[in-house]
């Protein structure tokens, strides 16, 4: 995604007035690795990348699971890990790495995947588009 | 460029150096210029007659032939084999075969030189032959099935390696040498007497100072000879190995000019008395000088390339410095060895009768400078003394130093002290400045530096040398030789293996903590996690797909199937040894039809069923499972197959049950994960049907049992199996296999194959032959242990998870959602659905 794409993508989400829902539960989640979520929203169905991290300083991590340099969704299956102290998955085709708390790709700067906020409420899982 | 513009360039000789010329015709371009024609009068073509001995051994000619068949055809070179050339008219520019007449502008001799035969009366008696090609191998090997013993006439280099080809048809051997000692060219009279020693000790008997005066029918063996004395000796089979001649015949008839004893005459360009007619390798003489060597017939046709392309290179001659391993002896020669071409100079000479360890080094009168050495018994001061001779490097104040026992390593002369021009690999004509060269242009370890350069891939002698050079400019160059795996480990993945091993550390966690580097955020990354994970299923195999070891896997692994370009993944169940039951096959085809899979032949005799989707995998392996299939690990750094002929059950050629043994391996070493995946290839005889040569593990039948070799590899960059031992009954076979396999998994870099761990080990072959087969480690035990532990907590992975709802979870398209993925499309080809 362009950075002009990502700022009208930004400005749109702002005129809209923030909800959450429920994803899915936390037994559902794997520890350390990553499970794929449908997500349907007023923009059409996305689908997600829930990353669980237990004991660290953030635990739950929400990212596009389409991975743009393969065209398919496969982003969950990618191993979970930390380069230079932040947080990445690495995709399973190409391997590229794309940070957890931003979606920024490290290979390639013009390529940013989509983040959510996402938290736990009780066993719940909560994401806000 | 029309062709008819090109000039014709005829090569007579299809041997070593002959061949050597072609390739570097091809590598430098010149075939732009040139139509290049070759003749060579054997069947095969060129192969290395420096390792002929190994032709017994299970080398054949395809596994001693120095390209691939196809590499002539490929670069557009006409290579006429079986085809003699019978005479040169200058006139006319042409050369005659029995075919024809081909015209020529350029004229290269390659012919090589002959084996000489003594005019003894009898030596052409039946049985009495020579030892110079394929074809003289085979028929040695004819007649050695009818005889007892053997003779080899001669005790010089060749003729030491007769010997040991006789020996190796388990012929009782004996040699006969007219000169006071064996290789009297090498040796000097306390050398001989060593390697008298040493030969006789392998069951050789050595008969020096015989001339032998007629060859007649014997009484008990098929042959007598009779020695200038009246002395006899009967055998049954005789090979003459007494030096060589060059084959100079049409260069005679042609009227080239011809030295007094024989050799065409040629100039530093390599041409002869005819400017138009070049002659290199055994059959020219520089100098007054044949040079019996390959490396100095490697430098002249690379001076025949130049005077080709109208480049300026000259001949200027070679060194004859030799380091050989002779029926298992070492014998060094360097320089002036016997110090009779240095008047006052001075001998220091070290001899020690218990280890059968002779050295001795020829000095100047100053003691400065290194003139020759000669070398039994031991080779492993040859590359330091080489390079102070080659190189003219000042002497240390105790030049004696250098030959004396050390209590600790051996002084070695450092790459420091080495100037650029020094030759660091003969065969190649490699120096150390071309090694900067190439890390100059960007190669930033030894196994770049090698295929850049070729260095010590010929007769490998420099490998340690090449090394340390390697190494020791890398780090002045400051070019971090950082070994750690990743930002998480300071250690190299063989390291990590030593400490979960020692620790008995049996989950990433734990290993993390207490060995992760400092600052790190206890995560790993997709480097260090798989490795880990390998690491510890080689150890302990616990089930991957086990909570604790789940996230450290590839997705491949996560998912046991291969993960495909649109996200769905290919299924590949076990069918070991590429041998299915018509039943298996129909249920195969059922999965497929039932989960519209895409279904294709492996190239290691499976099935590969692509397409599946991530939430049928668990219903497609139930169907599987219960069919009596298991998981193939396809997926894995870990065995994939044993590729297998159809062997003695069906072939009218096998020997052996390539089948059988096939399955038998497949089924111990399923499982084992290991630094990379790992390939087996079982061949019923030596038609090699399963090529087994191109695979990390290959066995050949034999007669008496399994033939052993190791570290092929096919792919981007192939490389045939090297010969690791021979003739193995079922038992060594596994145990050597167990040894090999789990020495691999310990010490090899992450996703190293074998071909490149080999070639990356320090010692080579040989030191893996010591470790593996003498178990100079005394690790031998430790490693097949090792191995029972894995074959024995082996389980099938898809079997544990579609029995465990935990597991199952995973395979879900959408944790909160059972609609398949919709962006998955696919098309129809050819009957079958791909992506779309």
């Amino acid at each position: 995604m362009t950075a002009t794409a990502m700022k009208q993508a930004m400005v749109t989400q702002s005129r809209q007035v923030p909800t959450g829902q429920k994803l899915c539960s936390k037994a559902d989640l794997v520890a350390f690795s990553g499970v794929a979520a449908w997500f349907e929203t007023p923009q059409g169905p996305k689908q997600v990348a829930l990353f669980y991290l237990p004991g660290h300083p953030r635990e739950l991590y929400a990212i596009d699971h389409h991975d743009p340099f393969s065209n398919a969704n496969v982003i969950a299956h990618g191993i979970v890990g930390d380069i230079k102290g932040a947080a990445v998955v690495a995709s399973p085709l190409y391997k590229q790495h794309f940070r957890l708390e931003d979606g920024q790709c490290l290979e390639d700067d013009s390529v940013t995947l989509r983040t959510w906020k996402v938290s736990f409420k009780g066993v719940d899982v909560w994401i806000e588009e | 460029m029309s062709t008819t513009s090109k000039r014709n360039v005829v090569i007579i000789g299809n041997g070593m150096v002959g061949h050597h010329l072609v390739e570097q015709l091809v590598e430098n371009g010149a075939l732009t210029q040139m139509n290049v024609t070759v003749f060579g009068e054997e069947r095969h073509r060129a192969y290395d007659r420096v390792h002929l001995s190994e032709y017994f051994k299970g080398r054949d000619a395809e596994a001693l032939a120095l390209c691939d068949a196809d590499y002539y055809a490929r670069h557009g070179v006409t290579f006429n084999s079986s085809e003699a050339v019978v005479s040169i008219d200058r006139a006319a520019k042409t050369v005659a075969t029995e075919r024809g007449h081909y015209a020529y502008d350029h004229l290269v001799l390659a012919t090589g030189s002959y084996p000489f035969v003594p005019p003894i009366p009898g030596n052409d008696r039946e049985g009495c032959l020579v030892y110079r090609t394929l074809d003289d191998l085979d028929a040695i090997r004819d007649a050695a099935q009818s005889a007892a013993t053997g003779v080899v006439v001669g005790g010089g280099l060749l003729g030491l390696e007769a010997a040991n080809a006789l020996r190796g048809l388990n012929l009782e051997t004996a040699v006969i040498e007219f000169a006071p000692r064996l290789m009297p060219m090498q040796v000097d009279a306390e050398g001989g007497e060593l390697l008298r020693e040493k030969i006789e000790a392998l069951g050789v008997q050595v008969l020096t100072e015989r001339a032998t005066q007629r060859i007649e029918d014997g009484a008990a063996s098929r042959h007598r000879m009779v020695f200038q004395d009246d002395k006899i000796l009967e055998t049954d089979l005789i090979v003459f190995s007494a030096g060589i001649r060059p084959r100079d015949q049409l260069a005679r008839e042609c009227s080239l000019e011809i030295g007094e004893r024989g050799g065409v005459v040629i100039n530093d360009q390599c041409q002869t008395s005819d400017p138009a007619i070049l002659a290199i390798g055994e059959v020219a003489l520089w100098n007054q000088s044949i040079f019996g060597l390959v490396a100095p017939g490697y430098q002249m046709a690379k001076t025949a390339l130049s005077t080709l392309t109208d480049g300026n290179a000259s001949f200027v001659g070679a060194d004859m410095s030799t380091k050989l391993k002779l029926l298992g002896v070492d014998v060094g020669s360097i320089g002036d060895a016997h110090g009779n071409q240095n008047p006052g100079a001075r001998m220091f000479r070290y001899l020690d009768p218990l280890t059968q360890i002779y050295r001795k080094m020829v000095v100047s009168s100053d003691g400065k400078k290194l003139l020759g050495a000669m070398l039994v018994g031991d080779n492993s001061v040859y590359d330091t003394l080489l390079q102070y001779y080659a190189n003219g490097i000042e002497l240390p104040k105790e030049p004696a130093s250098l030959i004396l026992p050390q209590s600790g390593a051996a002084p070695a002369l450092g790459p420091d002290a080495l100037p650029e021009t020094a030759m660091i690999c003969s065969c190649h004509n490699v120096t150390k400045g071309s090694i900067f060269a190439a890390i100059d242009a960007g190669a930033s370890d030894l196994a770049s530096v090698k295929g850049d350069t070729r260095a010590s891939t010929g007769c490998g002698g420099c490998a340690s040398l090449l090394k340390s050079v390697v190494d020791h400019e890398l780090a002045a160059r400051g070019v971090e030789v950082d070994k750690s795996i990743c930002e998480h480990f300071q250690h190299t993945r063989q390291e990590l293996y030593d400490i979960v091993r020692v620790e008995g550390i049996k989950t990433f966690s734990e290993l993390i903590e207490k060995h992760g580097a400092s600052g790190a955020h206890h995560l790993g990354c997709d480097i260090c996690k798989p490795a880990v994970g390998s690491i510890l299923a080689s150890c302990f195999n616990e089930p991957i797909t086990d909570a604790a070891h789940i996230p450290l896997q590839d997705t491949n692994d996560t998912f046991m199937a291969n993960m495909q370009k649109n996200g769905t993944y290919s299924v590949v169940p076990r069918i070991a040894g590429g041998e299915i039951t018509p039943d298996k096959l129909v249920v195969l085809g059922q999965v497929a039809q039932k989960y519209s899979l895409y279904s294709k032949i492996t190239g290691g005799q499976r099935i590969d069923l692509f397409g599946a989707r991530l939430e049928d995998l668990p219903d497609i392996w139930g169907e599987l499972i219960e069919a009596g299939f298991e998981t193939g690990h396809a997926y894995g750094k870990s065995l994939r197959t044993v590729k297998s002929c159809v062997g003695s059950t069906w072939c009218r050629y096998g020997v052996q049950d390539s089948v059988g043994m096939a399955i038998k391996l497949e089924n111990r070493y399923k499982g084992l994960r290991a630094p990379h995946k790992i390939k087996f290839g079982v061949s019923g005889c030596t038609r090699e049907c399963a090529e087994a040569q191109s695979k990390d593990i290959g066995i050949i039948a034999t007669e008496n049992g399994w033939n052993l070799y190791v570290c092929g590899n096919g792919g981007m960059r192939p490389r045939h199996a090297e010969l690791f031992a021979t003739d193995l009954d079922n038992e060594a076979l596994y145990r050597t296999i167990d040894r090999f396999l789990m020495f691999y998994v310990r010490t090899a870099d992450r996703l190293q194959r074998t071909s490149v761990w080999r070639e990356n080990l320090e010692g080579g072959l040989e030191y893996l032959k010591e470790v593996i087969l003498d178990d100079s480690l005394g690790m031998g035990e430790e490693l097949e242990r090792q191995m029972q532990t894995v074959v024995d907590n082996y389980q099938c992975e898809w079997a544990g998870a579609i029995s465990d709802p935990d597991k199952l979870k995973r395979f879900r398209s959408y944790v909160n959602d059972s609609r398949p993925d919709p962006s998955i499309i696919m098309t129809s080809e050819r009957g079958q659905l791909r992506p779309a």
